[in-house]
This record gives C-alpha cells, structure tokens and sequence, in this order.
C-alpha cells in the first residue's frame, strides 16, 4: 500500500494519540499532551504540505506579504521531532472505523489509533454559481489559496469579493492596500450580519466605503463571466456586469465531518461532542472549527466556533482529559479581526442579543458595543478599545447585570462597572 | 546576538541566544519554550504571551490595556509579542507569566 509496495512494519502505523488535522487545534493537542507528560505515540496528520502553522494572518499580514510564511509557523521545525511527534502531512482521512481503531486515507493507507482526535476544521465554502470553476477564482483558508491569489495580484486592477465576513472584509482591506480597486458583494443587507450587531455593521460599511471599495448590499452574485479561461467579470441577478480579473469568495467554511458521520458520530453541521470533547463514538474526540459543542456562551445550545481561541482551548481540554484531568470547556469565546488601522476583539457570542448598548463615539475610532440578552451581558465588541476588550471579559463571564447607562458611560472602566454590577 | 535568560513555570532557568529581529514571543518559540500560547500570533490582540521582564521596561499603550485584564499582572508585565529583540536585550531576564 506504500509508495513503494513494502508494508512497513505493522507498529509503524499505529498511533497511541493520532491527531487528524494540523491546524491550530491539532498542533495544540500535540503540544499540550507532550507537556503533561503523554509519554505514547503521537501522530498529527494534515492534508496540506506544511508544517502547522497560524491561519489568521493569511487574509492579513501573510496576504499583504508583510510576514513571510516562516514566521507562521507555530512551532520551529526542529520542534516535533524534538518533541518525538510525528508529522504526517499530505493525507486527508476518507473513512474511520470506530471499532476496528483504524482510519484510511486518501491514498488507501490504514492508520491504527488509541485515540482519536479529530481536529480536522473545515473546507472553505466555494462558490457555486456558473463560472465558479475558472481561473482567478479564489477561496482563502489555506497557504496554497493565498500563495495562489499573490502570484495574480500583479495583473489584477479590479477584485470582486464574494461575503462581507471577516474575512471578506480583511481581504478587501489588504487588496485596497495594495492598490486594487475592490468591489464587495454582500446578500444580506448589512456586513457581519451573522456575527455582529448593527452598530459595529454599519461602522465597517462606512469604513469600507471610506477607504475606497465599493461595497454593495442585497447583492446577489448570478455567474462569474470569463474570456475562455480566466475571470472576466461578474455578473449580478439584475444583470449588472462588473469587470474583474479576480474574484474572492469569502462565504464561510464547511466542516470536514463526513468521515466520522459517515462512521455513526452524532452531529450534522459538524460533530457533536461534549463538554469534554468525547464524540459518540468510542476514543474519537472532536475539537476546534468542525466541533458542534454545547457551550455556556449560547444558553447551552451545540454551537461551532470558528477561531483559534475556540480550537486552542478545546484541544487543551481534551489533551487534559487524556492525561487523567478531566475539565468541562468553558473558556469564554474570544476573536479579533484587524483591518487597516482598526482592531476589532470581540468577547462572549452576541448572536441572539436583545440589546445593544454603545461605548465611545464610533467618530473617534475606538468604541465598543456591549451586547445584552434577556437582561445580561453577553458580549463584546471593541474596536481599537483594548480596555474595554480585556476589562469586559468579566462582564461576559459573569452574566452581570445589562445596566445600559453604566455601560455606556465610557468614563467608567468596565472594571468598576463589574465590580458594581457582579453583586447582583 | 543577545543571551537572554529565560525562566519557565516551572522556575527553572536557562541562558539562550536568540536572533535580533524577531519579536521576545518569536524568540522563545523558536527556542522551543512552549508555555506561551500566543494565541493570536503576535498581533497584540489577547494576552496570552504574558511575561516579566528585568531590567523592567515601560509596556506600549495597547499593551498596558490588554495586561490590565490579567490577574498576574506586575510591575514588569510585558506582552512578549511587542518587544523587538535587539542586541541591547543582551542580559534580559524573562520569566513566563502563570496562565490566567
């Protein structure tokens, strides 16, 4: 089954720990195992060709080419031999067998495990629509992609961004640094409609436009229009054509669950887990992006979480757990997003919010907006406000009291304000 | 290059060298120091590169924000992310900072 047609020795593919994924979530694992004193064998398999290395900084320092990618990879190479991990790069798990302890990957190799951590994230979702296949089509979530959009960029004047996500946004804002003229394309009728309240919505929007990209809301992608190969335009449904030689699509992730579906996990949108990051099946923990797990957060409801903080802390606590200090996850949500000289971080979960209460005068760039639900506060949203972003975590973790005259009163750290408010 | 000495959780201490350049938070990861989870990869935006630092020096604005969330925080808190080694860090203490 190897390259070569020699069976390598049987023990050679089995793995006491094997980690499938090597984003942040697995290298964590690997890492954090290691550091307690798991003295078995570690695997930690990926589908790309790296080494592990951090994803944020491909729709901003690594996409603008201000870090090189050495200085994204979370550990030194030397590091995980060093640490007896061993790396299997270039595999992508296409089955698991839950009681056989086994999965098979791409290539028809048969890996062995004790446990088995999945911590496989996500595939970037793909446009659709009729030209979607052409070349100068982009998706951002691994190097490859982002390598990709750098070698066209020269001949690129104008790009079409598909979502006004984050990272929709922070790649516009990168390609208006470097000269593109940017067109955004958002369906719904504000940006961050999934992750933000209106306030900070409406703030990014007039930033965008301020900053020079032309951002269109209710607007609805119909096909990708090319000159036989490549991209040549975009064409919406009221069939506006708009010139690009470049289009990047930012419209969110799509779990990599299958395998482990497909082998009886419960989930549906990702893999259900636990507290503890246990699967339904038998020493198959689930982590990081494709992990559906209850949280605290969102009143208890199986949510994923699409974030280094999310993927980092729930690979310590599964790493905990194998190394006999079993801990439930309950690490509040955290985030940030840079863009131009805006950086926004964000605590707890504001979807589901009932109120929202504003902080400082979004004229002056640094505000925040503290998000309410049924009476308490639920999260935060601060931009260039890292105060209120460090001070308001306690806020968040300790379902104070929604006093709106308190919050928005920006004279008043948010540490006294949960000094006052954790009494009640 | 300058050696630093660099004290983990554990309070055992270790003379390195590091390259000019990089970031105090680069330097002890690619010394292979991995108590630090960096989790935002240097970009000030967490503080989850906590360290103390000796000679003490003075933390940027932004970074005196986000230490002001930390329960260990001390007179020489540094968010190891903001310090640019350079060869004057030549004798520099840093020890790790307790997980919040």
């Amino acid at each position: 089954m190897s390259d070569t047609g020699v069976r390598p020795p049987a023990g050679e593919r089995h793995h006491d720990v094997l980690i499938v994924g090597a984003g942040h979530g697995g290298a964590q694992a690997a890492i954090t195992l290691r550091q307690r004193g798991h003295t078995g064998s570690i695997a930690l398999m990926g589908e790309e060709p790296e080494l592990p290395y951090e994803r944020p900084p491909l729709s901003k320092d690594y996409l603008s080419g201000a870090k090189p990618f050495e200085r994204l990879l979370i550990r030194p190479p030397a590091f995980w031999e060093a640490r007896g991990i061993t790396l299997l790069p270039r595999r992508r798990v296409v089955a698991v067998d839950p009681a056989a302890h086994t999965v098979t990957t791409d290539d028809g190799a048969i890996f062995g495990y004790g446990q088995l951590i999945w911590a496989a994230g996500g595939h970037a979702r793909r446009l659709d629509c009729v030209g979607a296949h052409l070349a100068g089509v982009h998706t951002v979530r691994t190097r490859a992609d982002v390598d990709r959009m750098r070698a066209e960029l020269p001949a690129v004047e104008q790009v079409v961004v598909v979502g006004g996500g984050y990272v929709g946004l922070e790649a516009a804002a990168v390609l208006r640094a470097a000269g593109k003229r940017v067109v955004l394309l958002e369906q719904q009728t504000r940006l961050l409609a999934r992750v933000a309240g209106e306030a900070l919505s409406r703030f990014y929007e007039a930033e965008h436009r301020a900053q020079g990209v032309d951002v269109r809301l209710g607007a609805r992608l119909d096909g990708i229009v090319g000159d036989g190969r490549r991209v040549a335009a975009v064409r919406l449904f009221d069939g506006e054509m708009i010139p690009a030689q470049m289009v990047v699509a930012g419209i969110g992730l799509v779990p990599a669950a299958g395998p482990l579906l497909a082998a009886g996990a419960e989930g549906g949108d990702g893999v259900k887990v636990d507290a503890y990051g246990h699967t339904s099946l038998p020493d198959i923990h689930a982590i990081g992006d494709c992990a559906l797990h209850p949280s605290t957060y969102a009143q208890g409801r199986y949510i994923r979480l699409e974030s280094v903080q999310n993927a980092t802390d729930m690979a310590i606590i599964v790493a905990k757990g194998l190394t006999g200090t079993a801990e439930p996850y309950r690490a509040v949500p955290w985030f940030w997003s840079n863009q131009y000289d805006l950086k926004l971080q964000t605590v707890g979960l504001s979807a589901g919010h009932d109120a929202a209460v504003l902080r400082g005068d979004p004229a002056a760039r640094s505000f925040s907006v503290v998000y309410c639900r049924a009476g308490r506060v639920v999260a935060l949203d601060c931009v260039n406000a890292a105060r209120d972003y460090t001070q308001g975590r306690a806020l968040v973790e300790g379902a104070v009291r929604c006093e709106p005259t308190l919050l928005a009163d920006a004279n008043i750290p948010l540490k006294e304000v949960a000094a006052l408010l954790s009494a009640g | 290059m300058p050696i630093i000495t660099v004290v983990t959780r554990d309070g055992t201490g270790r003379a390195v060298d590091m390259e000019t350049g990089v970031t105090l938070m680069e330097g002890l990861r690619d010394q292979g120091f991995d108590e630090l989870l960096a989790m935002c990869g240097g970009c000030c935006s967490c503080a989850t590169c906590h360290v103390y630092v000796e000679p003490a020096s003075p933390p940027t604005e932004e970074e005196d924000d986000l230490l002001s969330g930390t329960a260990h925080r001390r007179d020489n808190s540094r968010l190891s992310c903001q310090i640019t080694l350079t060869a004057d860090h030549d004798g520099l203490r840093v020890e790790i900072a307790p997980e919040d």
